[in-house]
């Protein structure tokens, strides 16, 4: 997803607050340079049972760019839909992830496609930090066939298979067994890859988390458990849902360590120091501090149970994509108008595969009857009037 | 009895001039309408004011005044201790309301929707349904599970199935389903009421609809019989079964059917578990023809049980193949289109009765 982008290094002036690692004699185009730079988290990680990782963070130009593209088009991309679901293009539920892209985004800037990630329900932008494309989650959530599921699946059932994304669960909490059942099986295949199971803390105190992370923790399995803490499960506040809301602890003989996840360099040191530890000693879990501008889902105001100033306040404080911008700012590593000109990209992106998911067709009506199984044995299916409408199962 | 009858005959004058305000302004009929969701809300009201050991736990029932708005202004009125906000463990807090009923309290517990309570399902069964038997009459289980069943709009494949069959196949469960504002009142004070576990199957979509109801219905001593179906329509030329939102789909096809010279009799099930399967055979009897119609899937559902019910005992006064109208045999697709077809549709009801009648065209080609 890199910008290409290039730009002539005479117009810029004179870059006296380059730090000093990147110092280079001649300008390389901002979008491709690799010169490495180290940038400290917002704040140190704080860990349970294990050493946390340095908070001085390697990145380089190139990767701060490509983490404020893919944030602002994930930003866009959920704004996007949360106007299409109020024109009634998008039915059913829909919930959105705006706020949190910085752990979609430092997640995948840590690990590589070999690795799998699965997750719940609020799950568009975590499919796209996947390689799915707008107009697969446009036209999925508008139920046509360009869909990433066809237009089966809806909103909380996005899959990519061929990039290890195992969805997309509509029941809260299942899909960390499940993640735990990914790690294993990479184990048993010694594919030296990892699983990443993201739930959130409304699903932190389900009581199969803790059954599959005692396996997880008896057999060794590459299993990261990573706690999207975005302080509220529906309308619950953590702390009326849960005795111990320190959810990185919860694993009690499982280490953990406390991120910011609104830093996607915190995010990302996170993930990589994740990675190698469950490759050699087996699960961890993260907890990533984050924060849902939307409420829980376009039925929900979200301010019933949280205050405006809260919700401001974080914008201003924390939000992910301007830490980003000011980084890259900070490191005059572009001008305010490029960055501007990202964010215009972006929109007109979001606006482009809007206009053809819309042209893209519902689904024919014979597809009422496929996937059901994988191999249908030639059984019969049936329509809600069973003599009118049948079908062999392939 | 009069008192039934009279009800009976001002039930169905509503029908033919709804929506009207009734012209039939006697006695206690009064035209008051309220929504499901009035009904399921002073039910649990009523139930909760007149005896202090019912209490509700559920995910957002108090703060959020409830995720569906069912059990709003509850946790204001009864305070934190009996109205209880859980969080999203279903296994864990069904089998805390189960050892509260153990003990003899009432609790109420909302599952945000049935598919959620598969979560939870062996407490249902093996802590709740079974232990009246197991312990031979020792620990009876006052509780009530309820919560949206059934198919909602675009909500997809978790969070559309109809758990009718299932609860419906157990004993020592009731399984009870309203249809309109009466029954969704009238039912759950009965089933909170029970001293046994109650399954209580209500539908998203009906939580809004408004249904005109009488001053004994609102009154707080209401209490509709468990067991017992209603005809909400009476007929003489097919039978026509169903519950919950079926039952509107039923009437509606009833009036179709009726310009075509076919007069349905619809009976509202009301009660899954026990099943009136008297009042089924008895109408089977009348109209020598029956349609089933329920919304989850077809294999072992509710129109099953009643299709075997009426072979068994009524076999001789079929004239005609049982009917069964169910959702698609398929888990529930997302667009729009397809949804549309995994899900009955009042066609389909018409078009099952005019076949139970021999009044259909042949059979479409396989699709």
């Amino acid at each position: 997803m890199a910008l290409s982008y290039l730009r002539s290094s005479s117009s810029r002036s004179a870059n006296l607050l380059r730090p000093l690692s990147s110092a280079a004699s001649l300008r390389r185009p901002i979008s491709t340079d690799t010169t490495p730079i180290t940038i400290e988290t917002s704040v140190p990680f704080t860990s349970h049972q294990c050493e946390a990782p340095s908070r001085s963070v390697e990145t380089n130009p190139s990767e701060l760019l490509t983490f404020f593209r893919d944030m602002a088009l994930m930003r866009r991309m959920e704004i996007a839909a949360d106007s299409l679901y109020k024109a009634k293009l998008i039915r059913g539920f829909c919930h959105l992830y705006d706020g949190q892209e910085a752990v979609a985004v430092g997640m995948e800037a840590a690990i590589t496609k070999k690795d799998c990630i699965i997750t719940a329900y609020r799950d568009h932008c975590t499919f796209v930090g996947r390689g799915g494309t707008l107009l697969e989650v446009f036209a999925e959530l508008m139920g046509r066939q360009a869909g990433c599921s066809k237009g089966k699946g809806g909103s909380m059932h996005f899959y990519k298979k061929d990039s290890n994304f195992y969805g997309g669960h509509g029941i809260v909490g299942a899909q960390v067994p499940l993640g735990c059942g990914l790690a294993f099986a990479q184990k048993y295949s010694k594919d030296e890859s990892v699983t990443f199971a993201l739930y959130g803390d409304g699903a932190a105190n389900q009581g199969q988390l803790f059954e599959a992370l005692n396996i997880s923790a008896l057999w060794d399995l590459p299993a990261i458990l990573v706690c999207e803490n975005n302080h509220y499960g529906m309308g619950t506040a953590e702390w009326r849902a849960a005795k111990s809301p320190a959810y990185y602890k919860r694993g009690d003989y499982v280490p953990g360590l406390k991120v910011d996840g609104m830093d996607a360099l915190a995010v990302k040191q996170a993930c990589k120091f994740a990675k190698e530890h469950a490759l050699k000693n087996g699960p961890i879990i993260l907890e990533m501090d984050t924060y849902r501008y939307h409420g829980h889902s376009m039925s929900d105001p979200g301010s019933t149970y949280r205050t405006r100033d809260e919700i401001s306040g974080i914008r201003q404080e924390r939000d992910p994509i301007e830490r980003v911008r000011k980084l890259v700012l900070s490191h005059d590593l572009a001008t305010e108008k490029e960055l501007k000109d990202i964010e215009k990209e972006v929109r007109k992106e979001v606006d482009d595969a809007i206009a053809q998911a819309k042209e893209s067709p519902m689904p024919e009506p014979s597809e009422l009857f496929s996937n059901v199984y994988a191999k249908g044995l030639g059984a019969e299916s049936f329509g809600a009037d069973r003599k009118e409408v049948r079908a062999t199962l392939a | 009895m009069l008192a039934i009858a009279r009800q009976r005959i001002l039930g169905q004058s509503f029908q033919k001039i709804r929506p009207a305000v009734s012209v039939l302004r006697s006695y206690s009929s009064a035209a008051k309408q309220i929504t499901v969701r009035e009904a399921l809300n002073s039910a649990l009201d009523e139930e909760m004011s007149a005896d202090p050991k019912v209490f509700l736990m559920g995910e957002e029932v108090g703060e959020y005044q409830g995720a569906y708005k069912i059990t709003k202004g509850l946790l204001e009125k009864y305070g934190p201790e009996r109205v209880l906000d859980t969080p999203i463990t279903e296994a864990g807090f069904t089998g805390i309301g189960v050892g509260a009923a153990y003990y003899g309290l009432k609790p109420v517990v909302e599952f945000m929707t049935f598919n959620f309570s598969m979560q939870a399902i062996d407490h249902i069964i093996n802590s709740a349904a079974k232990s009246n038997y197991m312990s031979a009459g020792q620990i009876s289980v006052p509780i009530v599970f309820r919560g949206p069943n059934g198919a909602a709009a675009g909500v997809g494949a978790q969070h559309s199935q109809c758990y009718a069959s299932w609860y419906a196949s157990c004993p020592g469960l009731k399984v009870l389903s309203p249809y309109n504002s009466e029954d969704a009142r009238g039912l759950l004070k009965a089933a909170i009421r029970d001293p046994d576990p109650v399954v209580f199957l209500e539908n998203e979509l009906l939580y809004g609809e408004s249904f005109p109801v009488s001053d004994e219905v609102l009154d707080s001593s209401f209490c509709i019989p468990i067991g017992k179906a209603k005809i909400e329509r009476e007929g003489k030329d097919v039978t026509i079964t169903a519950f919950s939102k079926m039952v509107g789909y039923a009437l509606k096809a009833a009036e179709i059917l009726e310009k075509d010279g076919i007069h349905a009799e619809v009976i509202n099930l009301r009660s899954i578990r026990p099943l009136d399967r008297s009042t089924i055979n008895a109408s089977v009897r009348k109209t020598n023809r029956l349609v089933t119609v329920e919304e989850g899937f077809p294999q072992h559902g509710v129109g099953a049980e009643i299709c075997a019910s009426v072979v068994e005992e009524s076999f001789a006064y079929l004239d005609a193949p049982v009917e069964r109208i169910a959702g698609a045999d398929v888990p529930m697709p997302y667009a729009a289109n397809l949804e549309r077809m995994a899900v009955p549709q009042i066609e389909d009801i018409v078009r099952a009765a005019r076949r139970a009648c021999y009044r259909s065209v042949p059979l479409a080609a396989a699709a």
